[in-house]
């Protein structure tokens, strides 16, 4: 299966690339590590008229932990650098805990950080993970730019506010108050495959009682689902068995909307993120306890 | 007219200059402008990784890239491992574990195992049967691979 | 036996090509001019072509030529059929709908080729696919396979009064008069799933028309050389001599190359004969999973009749086969279901009903197994459920029934594949059954690990089936073997290879016999210029019919060898003797001759050669069985099923197997764990799906999940016993389908044994997780 013609862009800046895409409009689009872009262009069901290639631009692959705790990391940073680095790991030990379920090493070696989360796949890791941790995600176009959070970001399946004329740059992940403890887990038939449910999750205690969680719901879901149940029975509680066991089937039963297809029924993805939301909740909240 | 783009990469310790379609995937470009027929392709969506190289030093499937992305880059092939006289290690093990069939995957599976030998040079079998879960192998059933890369590794340490 | 070769575990002579990158597989093959194809493929299962327009294609720059059906003229023609009807089956229907090339007036399956583009390159090729517009009417897709048999109000043939392909019944005893002396009778309806091949190389086609010569030359991904020779010969009015097909290293085979008259080997060889091109066609992995070959989809209505002690009485099997849109391969799938259903066990009365109906769906032809594993997974489920009516172990009831040794030669009742009544040759089935359970300690496992694992919430079950396979069908192989003055030895056959280590397991037999050196022996395979008869890579037939006839042509050459040789040294035959890569003298070391140089003595330039006498060191032999040899085997698996995913996980795989006399021990472990490689793919990862309109929803891996190395169990433990084939001097049986057969029931019984306080039943041979939970939730009520 060969692609399509499409011309062919290969800025070398930022200012550059944001000209090219302006001049293209519609018609451009930006590719990154391309391991999700080019198997579709491969069966001719994606076809763009142009790509704007980003592998040349240096200035976009970079990891800059900040005096805040916060870390910034650019469009260009493949996953795998992001998987091994040591201050991403100290910082947000849910990335690199994510980072190897995510397909396959050659893959994660081209795919890039900022390009998954802009590809926005309900099937994928990272948009799922950039909600739960309420990333903020900059997206620049020429002569403009703005945040978005990464909830506001994936509007639907493969779609997000990001205009034509525009690109994702950046992604900032800010710090985690202490005594915060985080997990993803999930359930696929192979190991690399797609899941067909997963679960992120966030805790921050204070002292015994939760402060804040965030919990997402992957594969089940037009976009990666964030619990508004979670909040509603944990928020100020004690996280007990019973409790977490609340918030299982609150989730399952009234949060998601999984479908049915030949890998799986929706009614067994219901039962695997009642089993999940409790192992997840359980595995965040022990980390938690630990000092985060 | 179709527009064409120069591309200059080192290939295997050669630098060729050619100008290609954009569209050109490397696979395609490795191959048949190259002539370099030993990186093979198997579906074409990065999910066989039977068309895997290596690129500046890392495995990656040159089906999910295209030629014009290498420019400027530094990339290896199976044809850089070793001869039919003169085998690579991994190779040598391959051969004396059957560790082949067909032997059209088996390319991508070298590709992807010397950089993993490198990083790993004492690998468990678990750590092994991870390694290659992306290229898939249909007729060896994955077992006698498995004992080829402990059996390499450990003559590979062995040299050092 | 063995020999210094024969029997050993040597290594592979073809590895050091294919492993650097230097083995020529089809997309390697380049000529000056060539030109490459691509087909437009049918996105609807069953439409009325009203018009295929190409003539914005054929203004494409860089395009050739398009071609559709009319543009072939008489040319295009259905068929001819590859394997012949069932006729001699007893009242056997059948109604042929060979292969078309290319889609006329109504198209069958999604995937049916319905235009090829001839273009500079395939981008340009797929680019113009793009410009044709096809005007259909679309009709109802006929995909369910009882309905297909039932319901006549949408036909696929339409001058057939229904999408009945065929009705094939056969009888041994009298089941119905059996069934009334039962204790027990278990009836259950079974599904069999569709499944892939999926070598890892797709097919691809070269083909090039040399004017001048009258000649044609054609590399094919083929496993069977002969046969496509043959048809395209025909086809364009050549005489064979005239098509040269070479065959080169082929990345997987599994079944589906062996399919002759598609749109490639009828189309493109009469393409380039216009053009005067060289054309190549690679298929893609899409067009692989739309319309390449793939098999399985049988729905079986099965019941067994018993005592109460487990001894069966009989079996009746009325089964549905999708052979999908025509039927090219005739009966051979479904056949080999039949005898399979009943080759292991003692069953005096047997019925067995084939109703093969058409589909809108992709031809149905053999993979690995090729309707053995159907057959193995239907019986071996027909004993589970049996045994739990009964209160049985499954180990018990298996040991009641199945055969033993003094029973063979057993003649089974029912013609098979080859159409001769199926004769089960040797084995000692009972013996592999008690190894293997032995082997993952059986009594262990239900007297302590399991009730332990119980009483730690773990989900722990045991799975314990028995097979056979038959192997080694006719009609006839061949080989030439030559010494050439270099003293080095050559082997041509016209079987083909695609990994099973032929270059070496064929050296092996001719280095003993000739005493040279393995290494010096080059085995050439499917190049008909080198030799010219045989019928192709399928059937676990290779070292069979191949290594016979192999034997008897060294045979051949050696008792040569010592005719000229006693001639050239002056001395009695039976002083003469083998020395390695020399003929020498007892008892007179100085009086020798190199192979090499005898054989050039063979070929006098001049002089008087006596009647009778051939030139060289060279033999041609043959060899055609009776009738098959059947391999045996058991296998036992553990599998681990987490009680919250249900992700069955396989603890421990055992298989016992027989196949005679082992040629080259390592390659054959490596056939049985690729065999069961595929096995356990089929059982809980791969599956095609096709949905109510006939598309196919699993066209890429990315639905159809192939096993990983991870999905495998750590170790494969192996265990062998070698009954030596009544049927060929050298004892041997196939093996290369074995693998594939025993991993699903002995899955699906682990399974049900996993949760056994639950009425769970596995009707399908497809698992997944999620299918489990649904299995285990219907039965927990």
């Amino acid at each position: 299966m060969k692609p399509v013609k499409f011309d062919y862009y290969a800025p070398t800046s930022v200012p550059e690339a944001l000209d090219t895409l302006n001049e293209l409009g519609y018609d451009g689009k930006v590719i990154a590590g391309g391991q999700s872009l080019i198997a579709a262009m491969n069966f001719r069901m994606a076809r763009p008229a142009a790509l704007v290639d980003l592998n040349g631009v240096p200035e976009l692959s970079y990891i800059k932990p900040n005096p805040d705790g916060s870390i910034a990391i650019g469009t260009m940073t493949r996953v795998n650098t992001v998987e091994y680095d040591q201050e991403v790991a100290k910082r947000f030990p849910l990335l690199p805990e994510v980072a190897k379920f995510i397909a396959h090493p050659a893959i994660r070696r081209r795919g890039t950080f900022g390009g998954a989360i802009a590809h926005a796949d309900p099937a994928g890791q990272l948009p799922s993970i950039a909600v739960v941790m309420d990333a903020n995600v900059l997206i620049r176009g020429k002569g403009k730019e703005r945040w978005v959070k990464a909830p506001e970001l994936i509007i639907g399946p493969f779609m997000t506010t990001i205009e034509p004329d525009e690109m994702l740059a950046e992604v900032v992940l800010t710090a985690n108050p202490p005594y915060t403890g985080s997990n993803y887990m999930q359930v696929s038939r192979q190991n690399g495959g797609y899941a067909q449910a997963a679960v992120a999750s966030i805790v921050n205690l204070d002292g015994e009682k939760v402060k804040n969680v965030r919990l997402v719901l992957m594969s089940v879901g037009e976009v990666p689902i964030l619990s508004q149940k979670a909040v509603e029975i944990l928020v100020g509680q004690k996280p007990t068995p019973e409790a977490l066991k609340e918030v299982s089937e609150a989730c399952a039963s009234s949060e998601i909307d999984p479908a049915t297809d030949i890998h799986a029924t929706a009614d067994y993805r219901r039962t695997l993120i009642r089993t999940l939301v409790g192992r997840s909740l359980t595995e965040s909240i022990a980390r938690a306890k630990k000092g985060g | 007219m179709t527009k064409l783009f120069p591309v200059s990469v080192k290939v295997n310790g050669k630098v060729y200059e050619r100008e290609v379609e954009a569209r050109m995937l490397l696979s395609d470009f490795l191959r048949h402008e190259l002539g370099l027929m030993g990186t093979h392709v198997g579906c074409e969506h990065g999910i066989c990784g039977a068309c895997t190289v290596l690129f500046d030093g890392e495995a990656v499937r040159s089906c999910l890239m295209f030629a014009v992305q290498a420019s400027g880059h530094e990339i290896q092939t199976v044809e850089s491992l070793g001869t039919p006289e003169n085998l690579h290690p991994l190779q040598q093990a391959f051969h004396e574990k059957h560790a082949l069939q067909c032997g059209f995957c088996t390319p991508g599976f070298l590709m992807t195992l010397v950089p993993f030998l490198e990083k790993n040079p004492h690998p468990t079998e678990e750590e092994a049967r991870e390694a290659i879960d992306g290229n898939i192998c249909r007729c060896t059933g994955y077992e006698k691979i498995v004992e080829a890369v402990i059996d390499a590794a450990d003559k590979m340490s062995h040299k050092k | 036996m063995t020999g210094k070769y024969f029997g050993q575990p040597i290594k592979r002579l073809e590895d050091k090509f294919l492993l650097t990158g230097n083995a020529k597989f089809i997309d390697d093959i380049e000529i000056p001019g060539m030109l490459h194809a691509a087909f437009l493929r049918s996105d609807f299962a069953h439409a009325r072509i009203n018009k295929i327009d190409v003539t914005e294609a054929r203004k494409h720059p860089g395009v050739v030529a398009v071609y559709t059906a009319e543009d072939f003229g008489d040319y295009w023609k259905v068929g001819p059929l590859q394997v012949p009807p069932p006729f001699a089956i007893k009242d056997a229907k059948f109604n042929a709908r060979p292969l078309p090339p290319i889609a006329k007036d109504k198209i069958r399956f999604s995937g049916e080729p319905l235009a090829v583009v001839i273009a500079e390159s395939r981008y340009i090729a797929e680019d113009a696919l793009e410009d044709i517009v096809v005007d259909v009417e679309m009709l109802p897709a006929v995909c369910n396979l009882e309905k297909a048999y039932e319901d006549t109000s949408v036909l696929i043939h339409e001058d057939l009064p229904s999408n009945v392909a065929a009705l094939v019944k056969q009888e041994s005893g009298n089941y119905e008069e059996a069934k009334k002396k039962a204790d027990v009778v278990v009836s259950k309806r079974i599904l069999v799933e569709h499944v892939a091949a999926a070598a890892m190389e797709n097919r691809g086609f070269v083909v090039n028309w040399d004017e001048r010569n009258q000649e044609l030359t054609v590399w094919a991904t083929t496993q069977s050389p002969l046969t496509i020779r043959g048809t395209m010969a025909r086809g364009l009015g050549l005489a064979e001599s005239q098509v040269h097909v070479i065959t080169p290293f082929i990345g997987g085979g599994f079944g589906p190359k062996v399919m002759s008259s598609q749109a490639d080997d009828v189309l493109l060889p009469w393409i380039s004969k216009q053009l005067q091109r060289p054309i190549k066609w690679l298929e893609d992995r899409r067009e692989n999973f739309l319309a390449t070959t793939s098999e399985r989809d049988q729905v079986h209505h099965c019941e067994i009749a018993l005592k109460k002690d487990g001894t069966i009485l009989g079996v009746k099997d009325i089964f549905y086969h999708n052979t999908g849109a025509y039927d090219p391969y005739g009966m051979t799938v479904p056949l080999n279901t039949q005898t399979h259903t009943v080759s292991n066990y003692r069953v005096p009365n047997y019925y067995t009903e084939i109703r093969m109906v058409f589909t809108n769906q992709m031809v149905v032809t053999p993979v690995r197994g090729a309707g053995r594993s159907e057959g193995v997974f239907v019986m071996e489920r027909m004993m589970d459920f049996a045994a739990r009516k009964l209160g049985m172990d499954p180990a018990e009831i298996r040991r009641k029934n199945l055969l033993k040794p003094n029973e063979f030669p057993l003649k089974t009742g029912v013609l098979g594949q080859d159409f001769v009544e199926g004769v089960l040759d040797s084995g000692d089935y009972l013996d592999n059954f008690e190894k293997c359970l032995k082997m993952v300690e059986y009594d262990k496992f239900r007297k302590e690990i399991q009730p332990k694992a119980r009483k730690d919430g773990k989900r722990l079950g045991i799975g314990v089936v028995a097979f056979t396979e038959g192997t080694a069908v006719g009609p006839y192989e061949g080989c030439r073997i030559t010494v050439s003055t270099n003293g080095k030895v050559s082997m041509s056959t016209g079987y083909s290879s695609q990994g099973q280590g032929h270059f070496t397991v064929f050296a092996q037999i001719i280095a003993d016999f000739l005493n040279v050196k393995v290494e010096d022996v080059k085995v050439i395979t499917g190049d008909t210029a080198h030799f010219a008869w045989g019928a192709g890579t399928f059937a676990s037939r290779g070292a069979t019919l191949v290594g016979t006839a192999t034997y008897l042509a060294a045979q051949k050459v050696r008792a040569k060898i010592f005719t000229t040789a006693s001639k050239v040294l002056g001395v009695p035959e039976d002083q003469v003797e083998l020395c390695t890569g020399s003929v020498c003298v007892k008892g007179q070391p100085e009086k020798s001759i190199s192979l090499g140089d005898l054989a050039g003595r063979a070929n006098p330039m001049r002089g008087v050669v006596e009647p009778g006498v051939e030139p060289g060191l060279e033999a041609t032999a043959y060899y055609g069985p009776p009738h098959g040899a059947t391999g045996s085997g058991a296998c036992a698996v553990i599998v681990n099923v987490d009680p919250e995913t249900y992700k069955p996980k396989i603890e421990r795989f055992v298989i016992v197997h027989d196949c005679g006399e082992v040629i080259n021990p390592l390659l054959l472990d490596g056939q049985i764990q690729g065999g069961v490689s595929m096995g356990i793919g089929n059982t809980l990862y791969e599956r095609l799906v096709y949905d109510e309109n006939g598309q196919l929803l699993t066209a890429s891996f990315m639905d159809y999940l192939m096993p990983q190395a991870t999905d495998m169990p750590t170790k494969i433990e192996m265990g062998h016993n070698h009954t030596k084939s009544p049927l060929n001097p050298l004892g041997i049986k196939g093996v290369g389908e074995a693998g594939a057969l025993p991993p699903g029931p002995a899955i699906a019984q682990a399974l049900e044994d996993a949760f056994s306080e639950y009425p769970v039943e596995i009707l399908e041979s497809n698992l997944n997780p999620s299918l489990i939970y649904e299995t285990i939730k219907k039965a927990r009520g």
